[in-house]
């Protein structure tokens, strides 16, 4: 594989591909995964969306992306990237367009979509090797619908369906896990807060055919509850506890690929945010904050 | 022109063939797998040109479907009863892409409780839907309405995906003659498909199915489809007589049989119309002034072509294969409501529910409905909808519920 083109952060463009002024909130993690990767795959794509927060990016008759767009709905945005795919490369095959005019399609879905009502039609897309980039923003929680639990919520938290004083009783779902299980062209963990990172990743996918799996962490002022301007440090921080592992599949290896060199306490990731101060105050809840910190030291000890 | 004996679903199948049609998402159900086996044996024969790729879900199916004509492909796919129930929050979604394509759906009723034969409500949840609804007799029409179809959806007044309706068992398995045109003339009948400005291509940038916030412009693309929809009134005629020099075949919006001096006549849709042809025969051998109206597009509803073929007529018998829980016969209330808006002096409507989950409905049946609708007439009382069921019929049925009431052990 070539050397990355993304030796230091002055390599990422400054100059964003998407246009500004949508309707997102100000400091939406998710949206900074989506420009970054957008610089790098560039507007001669298709993003495929289900139902979420960034359906508002596109409001008639207005757009941010200077290629193209289709929504679905909220449990087929990778088969309507099959139908795209398929429909492109029919064309192709029969000379009715020129090879300039491909597409890379792109899906673009929150977590309830990709870790729920998705995922059957996520793995199925997988299973027909199809050539595509999927980009889930995992903002934890039914985000457009004000932010009740879903199968990415993380124990703990509260949730306006889990708003009592325990927070979400479930554990975050691995879906890094169940999609590597299904043996893709590359997978890999990412977030807005690690441009580089992110940027290698995406470019490096961009040299393999088949699917091509993202996942960002989205840290999410309004159903995290934190200021907007905390996004990139909560981002930071969620890498350096360990909570986030950034990694990549490939060839049927799972590598760490910005592994914490000396995890700090979890309570540092978790304290910043009003989704846990439960676990803080009015007493601190020694308990569940070491069974969090618990289950990210068991994972460390297994991955390294 | 080659002429043979083809099922309804072998005959759905050369419809796709003809059409010489790019692409073919598919999931299998019964009766439906027929058609989808036979594509994907022909594109992996090499023998039509295109990509044929099975989906995990009818869901994933029909978008797949929009999406690919979203993208400036001809496609073709096909279902039945739990398939298109299972994918109906697309099938609204794909119509408002305004992407042409054509769907066969293979009537089977609806569970619960589960089963395999046919019967309209899996097609008829479909109707608000924005999809064009065709509703077939024969295995020929069959075949011909996927052609016109094609035509219908890719009109540039009309823009919508397009479902072909055929009865389960009664058409799909069921061998018929079929002529199959010459492609030479099928591609002057229906030629390649332009997608115009619905495509995606790099360097074209285009947004598709965007949301849109406002009642005021949510409207304006809802009224639009159903305008849109209604289109097909104006034009079907046209593109008929085309399909009919081309072929040589003629269909109407309507099928209309003995109905030139008649006094009273049945309405039905689909196959088991051509039991009611069969009635009609012997009725008329009777002496009965009777005849048969089948409507052959369902939606848009064909009310104007309606009103005139029921002019003159004194009462009509209105079999709805197809029952709406708490309501009755769809065909029935959408036939009222067409007739009670007219001027002219309209006939006096009985309703029938018959045929449920492949019921047969017998020539006694339809003996019996005449004459309660002449009797109908003759006393100025309309009797209550019925639901169609032998004595004979209620003595099996107790039979196995004794059965299924029976002590354990
Ligand atoms: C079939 C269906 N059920 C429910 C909804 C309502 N809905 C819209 S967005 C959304 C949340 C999606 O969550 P996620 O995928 O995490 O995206 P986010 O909103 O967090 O961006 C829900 C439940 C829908 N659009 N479609
Ligand atoms: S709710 Fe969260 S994920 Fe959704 S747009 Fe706002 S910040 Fe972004
Ligand atoms: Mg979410």
């Amino acid at each position: 594989m070539k050397e990355t083109t993304f030796k230091s952060l002055k390599n990422l463009s400054t100059d964003h591909l998407l246009a500004s002024g949508t309707a997102i909130c100000a400091g939406c993690g998710g949206l900074e995964a989506v420009k970054i990767m957008y610089d790098i795959l560039g507007k001669n794509t298709v993003f495929v969306n289900s139902a979420g927060c960034m359906t508002l990016l596109s409001v008639y008759p207005f757009t941010p992306f200077q290629g193209s767009w289709l929504y679905t709905a909220m449990a087929c945005a990778p088969a309507g990237a099959q139908g795209i795919r398929d429909a492109l490369d029919v064309l192709l095959n029969k000379g009715r367009i020129q090879p300039e005019e491909d597409l890379k399609v792109v899906v673009l879905s929150g977590d309830g979509s990709s870790y729920g009502m998705a995922l059957s039609a996520t793995s199925a897309a997988m299973d027909r090797n199809l050539d595509f980039f999927y980009l889930c923003y995992d903002n934890e929680g039914y985000g457009n619908t004000g932010h009740q639990s879903s199968p990415a919520t993380p124990h703990a938290a509260r949730t306006a369906t889990n708003s009592g004083p325990f927070g979400y009783p479930g554990y975050k779902k691995d879906l890094f896990a169940i999609w590597t299980a299904h043996k893709p062209a590359y997978a890999a963990t990412i977030i807005g807060s690690e441009p580089l990172d992110l940027a290698r990743k995406v470019e490096k996918a961009m040299s393999l055919k088949g699917p091509k799996m993202f996942i960002a962490l989205a840290p999410c002022p309004t159903g995290w509850h934190f200021d907007p301007r905390e996004t990139v440090e909560i981002g930071k921080l969620a890498v350096k506890t360990g909570i986030w592992p950034l990694k990549e599949y490939l060839d049927g290896k799972v590598i760490h690929t910005k592994p914490p060199r000396r995890r700090i306490p979890v309570e540092e990731y978790l304290k910043k945010q009003g989704r846990f101060a439960h676990l803080f105050s009015p007493q601190r809840d020694t308990k569940q904050l070491e069974e969090i910190q618990a289950r990210i030291d068991e994972y460390w000890a297994e991955a390294i | 022109m080659t002429r043979r004996l083809l099922t309804g679903n072998a005959a759905a199948a050369w419809g796709a063939r003809l059409a010489e049609v790019d692409y073919v998402p598919a999931f299998p159900i019964t009766p439906q797998t027929e058609i989808i086996e036979t594509i994907a044996h022909w594109m992996d024969q090499g023998e039509m040109a295109g990509r044929f790729t099975t989906l995990e879900s009818e869901h994933s199916m029909i978008t797949a479907a929009g999406s690919a004509a979203a993208t400036g492909t001809r496609v073709f796919t096909a279902t039945s009863s739990q398939g298109l129930l299972y994918g109906m929050e697309m099938l609204y979604t794909v119509a408002g892409w305004r992407a042409p394509f054509v769907l066969m759906n293979v009537s089977r009723g609806l569970s619960s409780p589960i089963t395999l034969e046919p019967d309209h409500n899996d097609i008829l949840a479909a109707r608000d839907s924005g999809f064009l609804q065709i509703h077939c007799a024969t295995c020929q029409e069959v075949l011909d309405s996927v052609l016109l179809a094609f035509r219908l959806a890719e009109d540039d007044s009309v823009r919508l995906p397009v479902i072909v309706n055929q009865d389960g068992f009664y058409l799909s398995y069921t061998r018929e003659p079929v002529e199959i045109p010459d492609i030479e003339e099928v591609r002057k009948f229906l030629p390649a498909f332009d997608p115009e400005n619905t495509q995606f291509r790099a360097g074209e940038p285009r947004s598709q199915g965007v949301a849109v916030l406002g009642g005021a412009f949510y409207s304006y693309f809802r009224y639009e489809m159903h305008l849109a929809c209604l289109n097909t009134l104006s034009v079907f005629d046209s593109i008929a007589q085309d399909f009919a020099d081309h072929f040589g075949r003629k269909y109407g919006i309507l099928e209309t049989y003995q109905m030139d001096d008649a006094e009273f006549c049945f309405v039905m849709a689909g196959s088991f119309a051509t039991k009611a042809k069969n009635a009609v025969d012997l009725l008329r051998d009777a002496g009965w002034k009777i005849g048969l109206v089948r409507p052959r597009l369902i939606r848009p509803f064909p009310a104007d072509a309606l009103c005139r073929a029921l002019t003159g007529i004194h009462g009509v018998a209105v079999i709805d294969q197809n029952l709406s829980m708490g309501k009755g016969g769809i065909l029935y209330t959408e036939l009222a409501s067409a007739l009670y808006s007219s001027n002219s002096n309209s006939p006096l409507l009985v309703s029938y529910i018959g045929g449920l989950g492949g019921r047969d409905i017998t020539r006694e049946e339809f003996f019996k409905m005449a004459r309660e609708t002449r009797h109908a007439v003759e006393t100025g009382k309309v009797p209550l909808p019925r639901l169609l069921y032998t004595e004979d019929e209620l003595r099996q049925m107790r039979k196995l519920q004794t059965i299924a009431h029976a002590p354990w052990g």
